[in-house]
């Protein structure tokens, strides 16, 4: 401390020649600079371009099937193109009951996965596991399909009866009608959201503990100095801090299982009527509507799954922009951000 | 670390830790607590067999273990509520809480992995998988012909194109991110353009597909070929790459611009020379971690690469076939060893994110800049620059603590 305070005693007053008025400066950019701003600036907007590119052209491409058709788009529950009779009223709830299930199982694992990770983990753990939740985000999501359609599945058919008997009473959504066949527990709406709950548990716990580990060191401290134990500490400290962060991070979440495509197309398989009955076989999405009946579409029926696509787009972004001013209008999203 | 050998056995051999300078134990575990976690853990599993096999009519491997692990956390409650209080309970169930999601986790991965590898390995252990294509298999062949080198050579031309596209993209995104402040006429974009590249990196990748469909498909008129799969796949990688970017591109200390600055250099000599060469170790795991992330999408490759079952070498024109593809389109075959090859198909795509993912981990590691011996001058302007922030992050506490948000932050990124 002593040698720091030194060298500023020793400092010579500034020379007083012309106190009044200060000499202004200002540095004008060299050409090179000033193209390369123009560059970084170009880079900056063509994400804006990039965005309206893809909403003009969704747009401009599913026209034709909106003017078909016109507001009965929104209401529709069947896609018969050929009809004339499509809508997204079925697939559209079925793809928001698909991420609602994957929230509700991806959501107190990612949480407490995120808290073990920055406060229960050891410390010289932590970095693998970090790597290791990174690595999950990054399995290829056919992956998890294959996995789910083929290892999960079969297991899962148990507890899928078990929860129609006996919560079936109860709770009417859990109902399964039409005979208990093993086939009609399969390539639900539940099984789908299961595995989506997989995929989007990275997405939430990478982000939950890189807030949760950003809770201030002295607030942590204190609470331990004042007797806490661990979970006090977390429940008092760490669980507020980070609370808008995670609320952020759960609508990112859910942005991303709505978009989810190749493992709920590969598992479910698709009914065009809103599938309250979620163990029931049968279910969709909309993005899982656009791989499936993409190969055998051209003309109106490519326009209407653009058209779909649209509405998909216009949804997950609306969710992800709303996700992204939560963080970062909350305290440790405020860090972060800047 | 290495003294004289002469002394360094006295002091371990004479002190025998004199109890009053013991350290007092706030955290670890006592024999009682591992004892209390076992017999709770032997004591529900044999509740729960009781319950599964003998008293209620259950089955499945899934409901059993939820069972066993909803009584474990009841009895572990009730047996450590006959010796701790209730704080104490809490406190240990919340552990067990944390342990055991942590470990969920683990077991997933390894899950997958495994399960991946084993249903893979029925192909991928004859050689022909890796040297032959599909091109003179029929759905009834044996495991002994077809293979996925044309699905290999695909998803490496389409990766390779999408990461010449978004890379210098997404690296200048993330620089204007950082530098834009410096101007007042861009500095108002920056937070709507990160909230944008946010909300990018979540678009669903269907949408890109489609997106690059309807562009160049449908509008342009070109055929379905490698080169639009590239494109779609730039569009999912761009936002992942100038996310992580921006991270590490920040984290380059101020002090190091200023220095840069004081010098008489531009923003563009700066930001050339100095910026980026210090944030080369970061921005090459940000890039390779967006390559893992692009081979494995299939959704925006299945609406713009077409399908084939032959080799093409040429991504401009023609179907053009990728890992994902293939196993797409041969797992829903019903022939066996059709499944069987797209397992092996999954298999291999696996190996390939696994290796861009280690890469990227040890890339990211070599952090020091003295590793480098290829480019002399470059080399010695880069200790001397990185010498200047040692002092400082050694007196300021931002500094230190950016420095370990440096290799934090490389790894958080995806």
């Amino acid at each position: 401390m002593t040698a720091a305070v030194q060298p500023t005693d020793t400092r010579v007053p500034p020379p007083t020649s012309d106190p009044d008025r200060p000499r202004r400066i200002s540095a004008p950019a060299s050409p090179a600079d000033r193209a390369f701003r123009g560059v970084l600036r170009a880079a900056g907007l063509s994400v804006f371009v990039l965005m309206g590119l893809i909403a003009f052209f969704l747009l401009l491409r599913g026209t034709e099937a909106l003017r078909a058709v016109g507001w009965s788009f929104l209401g529709e529950q069947n896609w018969r193109t050929a009809a004339h009779t499509f809508g997204i009223a079925a697939v559209l709830p079925n793809g928001i009951l698909i991420a609602l299930i994957a929230l509700c199982i991806a959501v107190p694992v990612s949480l407490t996965a995120a808290l073990f990770i920055s406060e229960y983990a050891p410390v010289r753990l932590r970095p693998t596991l970090v790597s290791l939740v990174d690595l999950m985000a990054a399995i290829p999501s056919i992956v998890y399909g294959l996995w789910g359609l083929f290892f999960l599945q079969p297991r899962f058919v148990g507890l899928c009866r078990w929860l129609a008997n006996h919560l079936g009473g109860p709770l009417p959504f859990l109902r399964v009608r039409g005979g208990d066949t093993p086939t009609s527990y399969t390539s639900s709406t539940f099984i789908a959201g299961t595995v989506v709950s997989l995929m989007i548990i990275p997405i939430i716990t990478s982000l939950s503990r890189e807030v949760f580990s950003q809770a201030p060191a002295g607030e942590r401290e204190g609470a331990y100095a004042l007797g806490s134990t661990r979970w006090g500490m977390v429940r008092t400290v760490v669980l507020p801090f980070g609370r808008g962060g995670v609320i952020g991070a759960v609508m990112l979440g859910f942005g991303r299982a709505m978009g989810e495509t190749i493992a709920v197309a590969l598992i479910i398989s698709p009914v065009f009527r809103v599938a309250w009955h979620v163990l029931e076989n049968g279910g969709g999405s909309i993005s899982a509507l656009i791989a499936l009946r993409f190969s055998e579409s051209d003309g109106l029926s490519l326009s209407a799954l653009m058209a779909a696509g649209l509405v998909l787009f216009a949804l997950t972004l609306l969710v992800n922009v709303a996700a992204g001013f939560v963080i970062s209008r909350s305290r440790s999203g405020a860090s972060t951000s800047d | 670390m290495n003294p004289a050998p002469a002394p360094a056995p006295a002091p371990t051999t004479e002190t025998p830790e004199p109890p009053e300078q013991r350290r007092i134990k706030l955290g670890g575990t006592t024999r009682e607590e591992v004892l209390t976690m076992l017999g709770a853990g032997a004591g529900s599993l044999a509740l729960d067999w009781l319950l599964y096999e003998r008293v209620l009519p259950l089955s499945g491997a899934f409901g059993f273990l939820l069972c066993w692990y909803l009584l474990f956390l009841g009895l572990y409650t009730l047996v450590g509520r006959l010796q701790w209080d209730a704080l104490t309970v809490r406190e240990r169930l919340a552990t067990a809480l944390a342990w055991s999601s942590g470990l969920l986790l683990l077991a997933v991965i390894a899950e997958q992995i495994g399960y991946v590898a084993v249903r893979g390995f029925d192909a991928a252990r004859h050689w022909n998988f890796f040297t032959e294509t599909m091109r003179t298999t029929a759905p009834l062949s044996p495991i002994t012909s077809g293979g996925c080198l044309h699905a290999v050579v695909g998803s490496l031309e389409q990766l390779g194109l999408a990461t010449l596209f978004s890379v210098p993209l997404g690296v200048v995104t993330a620089v204007f991110l950082v530098e834009a402040g410096t101007s007042r006429r861009s500095a108002r974009f920056v937070k709507p353009v990160r909230v944008l590249v946010e909300a990018m990196t979540a678009l669903p990748s269907i949408v890109a597909g489609l997106f690059v469909l309807g562009v160049v498909i449908l509008t342009l008129g070109a055929e379905k070929s490698g080169l639009a799969a590239a494109l779609a796949l730039t569009v999912m990688m761009t936002p992942i790459v100038t996310r992580a970017a921006e991270v590490v591109v920040r984290l380059v200390p101020g002090t190091l611009k200023e220095a840069s600055y004081a010098l008489g250099a531009g923003q563009w000599r700066t930001v050339w020379h100095v910026v980026l060469p210090t944030a080369r170790p970061g921005l090459t795991t940000a890039v390779v971690l967006g390559m893992a992330r692009g081979v494995g999408e299939t959704s925006p490759v299945l609406l713009t690469a077409g399908f084939t079952a032959r080799m093409n070498l040429d991504p401009l024109h023609g179907n053009q076939a990728s890992l994902p593809l293939y196993v797409w389109n041969y797992v829903k075959q019903p022939y066996p060893d059709m499944v069987a090859r797209a397992f092996a198909g999954a298999l291999t795509l696996m190996a390939v994110v696994l290796v861009l993912f280690v890469t990227a981990r040890v890339l990211g590691r070599h952090r020091a800049p003295t590793d480098r011996r290829a480019r002399r001058p470059l080399r010695r302007s880069r200790t001397t620059a990185t010498a200047v922030p040692v002092p400082a992050a050694a007196t300021a506490v931002p500094a230190t603590n950016a420095t370990n948000a440096a290799t934090a932050s490389a790894v958080a990124n995806r």
